[in-house]
């Protein structure tokens, strides 16, 4: 067999393990009742989706705030990346290792061992329970993400096009409009979806912040799933799952090939 | 309308234990095409980043028509720079690039268009504007460069080796159309250059840089004729010197004593007329010839350089290379004897009064 069928049915099988346990969630959510031993539902139903889809449910005000929170913390991720992958990707400093190490730290150690210590903190700051407090806590696990893919971009970038802009006549905020942030803009939309999908799925620790007060989608869905209401969860598990498949749709030719390595490109 | 005017200018890099430039005094006349020359690492592309104001000098001062520009930002100094790589912008078309500084000015649509389309037209790039830089050859490239920073109409162009880059058939191209325009538009330009023969051919004026400081700043006529030091004479590739002793209208050295011309002989600004110095004679100035009055010589090897003949000549413990035609190097056999004349018109003297501008290279 030729290496382009290998590929085919390779490809088919990583879409088959991705998809298959995606259409149980999908029978649930238009089941009226689903009992073992059935293959399938006796009853459907869309009594979940309008439940869900109806206001007042709560679950489409999750949403909304789950896009909220998945937002406020793209746009500060992006705020604080920005000036650290530029010094991370474009210049040599003693302790740059360190700064590394320290970046990666929250991808490392098991955010379930921080969330005590965290809590505690936010508890003193009056941040519990509140968005901006969630949004703090979703940056942790966020930050590194964004900064390394945006040090790696950097790393890429001739700054002495920026010299070359100032020189043609064009101030510092001129010269990052239209020459930095087109060259970095594939490297940072990567970043800024990555962030927006960690925020969005999130769950231990807009549990441990929010203390339900801000009740994000994930956390609907397990208090669905918690509750035995398969069909409610299958809805809201769908719903929660589409801005995923959105994303990966856009961004899958830039993960692939133009920007393999991530982090090899600071690792001068 | 005077051009550019550097003043005491120093520079030094961070990290850096001695200065870059120090206290350097440069004039570029308005609406001439200077050559700043110098070795790589004499810290040319520094005066030019100083100049456009990408960094700042220790000391010092940079005027443009007469007025200090140290404290405008490198977007208002009316210098526009040309880096050595052409940096055309990637994700803009070449059209784009070359309207690029138009836009930051604010001009509608319409009038760039118009201002890009003549300037690509000037450049020999019609048609080619909607390319993306991806998509355009080394030397179109470069032109695009320099349509992007003229079609501004800066006060001072600065060009960081131009021609570099290029293919040696495109830059012969590439030169007269610097000089083209430079003409045409009567801009003020410096231009950064590490190669002699391509600062003769560009430039009216050139400024010799050794070491961050300046050696010599004269026509390149005159700097190939009468260098004003060993080091400015070797980097234009003089290979002959000879120390000895000026006396008057003489020269007193190994080959006995040596008549001067007139204008050899007169020292220039304080120089004394008599003391310690370096006689000095072009390679290619340098006549052989089988007999006659001349000084009698043995060649030491020949070799043939494809324009040129090259001779190794021993005069005694002397040693001189004479540049002559092919024919002539290739008619000499090692060990013959020959005569060798020195035409008075050629010499040149460089005073030494230390008595060790041979010894000590950096001088």
């Amino acid at each position: 067999m030729t290496a382009d069928r290998w590929r085919l049915i390779a490809g088919s099988l990583l879409a088959l393990w991705l998809v298959l346990p995606l259409v149980p969630l999908a029978i649930w959510s238009f089941a009226h009742g689903w009992r073992f031993p059935d293959l399938l539902p006796r009853d459907w139903s869309l009594r979940a989706w309008t439940h869900v889809l109806t206001p007042g449910s709560g679950v489409l005000e999750s949403l909304g705030l789950t896009a909220l929170v998945a937002g406020l913390t793209t746009i500060l991720a992006v705020l604080v990346g920005l000036p650290a992958g530029r010094a991370l990707g474009l210049h040599d400093f003693r302790g740059k290792r360190l700064v590394l190490l320290v970046l990666l730290a929250p991808a490392i150690v098991p955010a379930i061992a921080v969330v005590p210590g965290l809590h505690g903190v936010f508890l003193r700051l009056g941040l519990t329970g509140t968005i901006p407090g969630v949004v703090l806590a979703h940056l942790i696990p966020v930050i590194p993400y964004m900064t390394l893919v945006l040090a790696a971009t950097f790393a890429g970038f001739d700054t002495t096009h920026e010299d070359q802009a100032r020189s043609l006549g064009a101030g510092p905020w001129a010269v990052f409009r239209h020459v930095t942030l087109p060259a970095i803009l594939p490297g940072l939309l990567t970043g800024a979806l990555f962030a927006f999908l960690v925020s969005w799925s999130q769950y231990l620790l807009t549990l441990a912040i929010g203390g339900g007060k801000v009740q994000t989608l994930p956390l609907a869905l397990y208090s669905y799933a918690a509750a035995g209401r398969n069909d409610l969860a299958g809805a809201t598990a769908i719903l929660c799952i589409l801005p995923g498949f959105l994303v990966l749709a856009l961004v899958a030719r830039r993960l692939t090939g133009r920007h393999p390595s991530v982090i090899g490109g600071i690792a001068r | 309308m005077t051009g550019l005017v550097l003043a005491g200018l120093s520079s030094t890099h961070p990290g850096a234990s001695r200065p870059t430039i120090f206290s350097l005094d440069l004039a570029v006349p308005a609406g001439s095409l200077t050559a700043l020359l110098g070795p790589s690492g004499a810290g040319k592309t520094t005066v030019m980043r100083l100049i456009a104001g990408l960094i700042a000098p220790d000391a010092g001062d940079i005027r443009l028509g007469g007025r200090s520009i140290l404290a405008l930002p490198p977007e208002r100094r009316g210098v526009v720079m040309v880096f050595q790589n052409a940096l055309l912008f990637p994700h803009l078309t070449l059209a784009e690039n070359v309207g690029f500084g138009l836009r930051m000015r604010g001009l509608g649509p319409a009038e760039i268009a118009t201002q890009v389309e003549a300037m690509l037209g000037r450049v020999q790039l019609d048609g080619l504007g909607a390319r993306r830089p991806s998509a355009l050859s080394g030397g179109q490239a470069q032109r695009g460069a320099l349509a992007r920073a003229l079609v501004l109409k800066p006060d001072l162009l600065l060009l960081d080796e131009p021609l570099s880059n290029l293919d040696a058939s495109l830059r012969d191209e590439m030169r007269q159309l610097i000089r083209d325009l430079q003409r045409d538009t009567g801009t003020t330009m410096l231009v950064v250059t590490h190669d002699q023969a391509e600062a003769v051919a560009l430039a009216d004026r050139i400024a010799l840089l050794l070491d961050g400081r300046l050696a010599q700043e004269a026509t390149p006529w005159e700097i190939y004729r009468r260098p004003a030091t060993v080091a400015v004479a070797r980097f234009f590739g003089g290979v002959n010197f000879l120390p000895g002793r000026r006396v008057g209208g003489a020269f007193d050295c190994a080959l006995g004593r040596v008549p001067l011309p007139t204008q050899a002989a007169e020292g220039k600004g304080g120089d004394p007329a008599s003391g310690p110095a370096v006689l000095t004679i072009r390679p290619e100035a340098i006549r052989l010839g089988p007999a006659g009055d001349g000084h009698e010589a043995r060649v030491l090897a020949t070799a043939f350089l494809g324009t040129q003949g090259r001779v190794e000549l021993g005069l005694g413990d002397l040693r001189l290379v004479a540049l002559t035609t092919p024919e002539v190097a290739g008619g000499l056999i090692p060990g013959a004897a020959v005569t060798v004349s020195l035409p008075a018109e050629a010499l040149w003297v460089i005073p030494d009064p230390e008595g060790k501008a041979l010894t000590d290279r950096g001088a």
